[in-house]
């Protein structure tokens, strides 16, 4: 038993040191949000799908893990409205999702900013007319920037994110 | 130096480094996880954030919602001033065992009372868990350092620690070596880190601390989370010097205070790294485990006393 256990110790030892660093070289920081200026390297980030199809959850979930790692630019997830500084928003918003975006962005403290990550976000993308969804983010609440793609790549998450935090 | 001076500084350098001691847990488990990690600043950082923006209140919240940040900022605070961390002499006498306890459980009190104030279902499945660990790990810091009192014959921590600097052979005990385990374990659940809970983790099944905080932003938020770093940097600081006191300052010469003011961050980072970095080989308890983990320290609470007081 003991033998084992410091058999899985031992073994995880090795497995840091043949991983070393996974994370990779920064690619170039996005534009300059001028209302993020207050926040000053530090943004906190609460993630709402209004009705993507979790296409650009995954992406945004590449963007938090080592390889991408933007914890190094001073973003990070929380887990509640409350302590955030940003919103990111995904999907087409649908008709059920869209009084929960609003009453999530309403529990914010000010100032609060909207990122709306993904094609569905900006235009309705593949569902634009389809009868379950109410529309893009931007009807819903007010947009400070926007990342496109159907899923963006997680550089681009990661670009955008930085131009919030400034490093 | 007066040794109201030496208070205030005390205070002051506590709650200047336990932000960057939070930032040590982290940077270290991103490093082995293979990420370049945040600055160690980071944590700092986001509290000069928090600290500007204007605090929400939900609408069911009363005075307890509002007054518990203040009351463990004031309870650490507190703390930190007298405790035995840069020197151990006993001229302010406020650093007695019960009374440090009592302030940290008061702390811990406080924010549970704000977590069902807010009528939130998480408030309340949060305070419940926080209070049930605090009834198990409390009486065990009691015990724990009641062990090591025995050989001074005073709860005053100032005394123990200034007793085990001057004679080093008396650290080395059988009783001491039960009573650092026992306050090991309780140390990781009053600050909720892994296997008690998880600082990192933000699925509301699972937490404890960040439950009762949910509700909080701004400069509440940045309050509540100060604090708590400074609760793990006062424990971490406490299970230092009660069974390493070497380099603490025993006299109020500005000399020996700048040496003992070195020597208590670098024993607090170390050990910071070193709870962080065996975080990485643990996983969490599942939450109907942790009373046993918690009554395992009571236990070996219980033996540090009785060997200490038949082997003194």
């Amino acid at each position: 038993m003991s033998g084992r256990a410091s058999g899985v110790g031992v073994g995880l030892i090795r497995k840091i040191r043949s991983a070393g660093r996974v994370a990779e070289p920064a690619g170039d920081r996005g534009e300059r949000l001028p209302q993020a200026a207050g926040l000053a390297g530090s943004v906190q980030v609460r993630h709402v799908d209004a009705g993507s199809c979790n296409g650009c959850e995954i992406e945004i979930g590449q963007a938090f893990s080592p390889v991408y790692d933007i914890e190094r630019y001073g973003v990070r997830l929380v887990a509640s409205p409350r302590h955030a500084d940003v919103l990111t928003v995904t999907g087409p918003v649908t008709v059920n999702m869209a009084s929960a975006l609003r009453k999530a962005y309403e529990a914010m403290p000010e100032p609060r900013l909207v990122v709306a990550i993904g094609d569905c976000a900006k235009d309705c993308g593949v569902f634009a007319g389809g009868h379950g969804v109410a529309g893009p983010v931007s009807d819903v609440v007010p947009v400070d920037a926007q990342v496109p793609g159907c899923p963006p790549e997680p550089d681009a998450i990661v670009a955008a994110l930085r131009g919030l935090t400034g490093r | 130096m007066t040794p109201w001076l030496v208070a205030v500084a005390q205070a002051a350098l506590l709650a200047l480094a336990a932000p960057l001691v939070v930032g040590v847990t982290r940077a270290v488990p991103a490093r082995l996880a293979g990420r370049a990690g945040g600055r160690i600043a980071q944590p700092w950082r986001d509290l000069c954030k928090q600290l500007r923006k204007q605090p929400t209140s939900p609408a069911d919240a009363s005075m307890f919602f509002v007054a518990a940040p203040a009351v463990m900022m004031a309870t650490s605070l507190i703390v930190a001033a007298t405790g035995p961390f840069i020197a151990a002499t006993s001229l302010f006498g406020g650093a007695d065992l019960i009374v440090v306890v009592g302030l940290l459980l008061l702390g811990t009190v406080a924010l549970a009372l704000a977590g069902l104030d807010t009528g939130t279902a998480f408030g309340g499945m949060g305070a419940s868990r926080a209070m049930v660990i605090a009834a198990l790990v409390e009486p065990t810091l009691l015990l724990a350092v009641f062990a090591l009192s025995f050989r001074v014959g005073s709860t005053d921590l100032s005394r123990i620690v200034a007793a085990g600097a001057t004679e080093p052979a008396r650290v080395f005990t059988p009783a001491s070596l039960l009573a650092a385990a026992a306050l090991a374990i309780a140390t990781l659940a009053e600050t909720g880190r892994i296997p008690v809970d998880n600082p990192a983790t933000h699925l509301e099944l699972t937490m404890v601390h960040e439950a009762m905080v949910l509700e909080y932003s701004g400069r509440d938020l940045a309050l509540v989370e100060w604090a708590a770093a400074l609760r793990l940097s006062i424990l971490l600081g406490l299970l230092a010097n009660l069974f390493a006191p070497w380099g603490v300052a025993t006299s109020l010469d500005p000399m020996w205070l700048a040496v003992g003011a070195a020597v208590f961050i670098g024993k607090v980072c170390g050990l910071a790294a070193l709870l962080s970095a065996g975080e990485v080989w643990t996983a969490k308890l599942r939450l109907f485990r942790v009373p046993e983990l918690l009554a395992g320290s009571f236990f070996l609470g219980l033996l540090a006393v009785l060997a200490s007081a038949i082997l003194a």
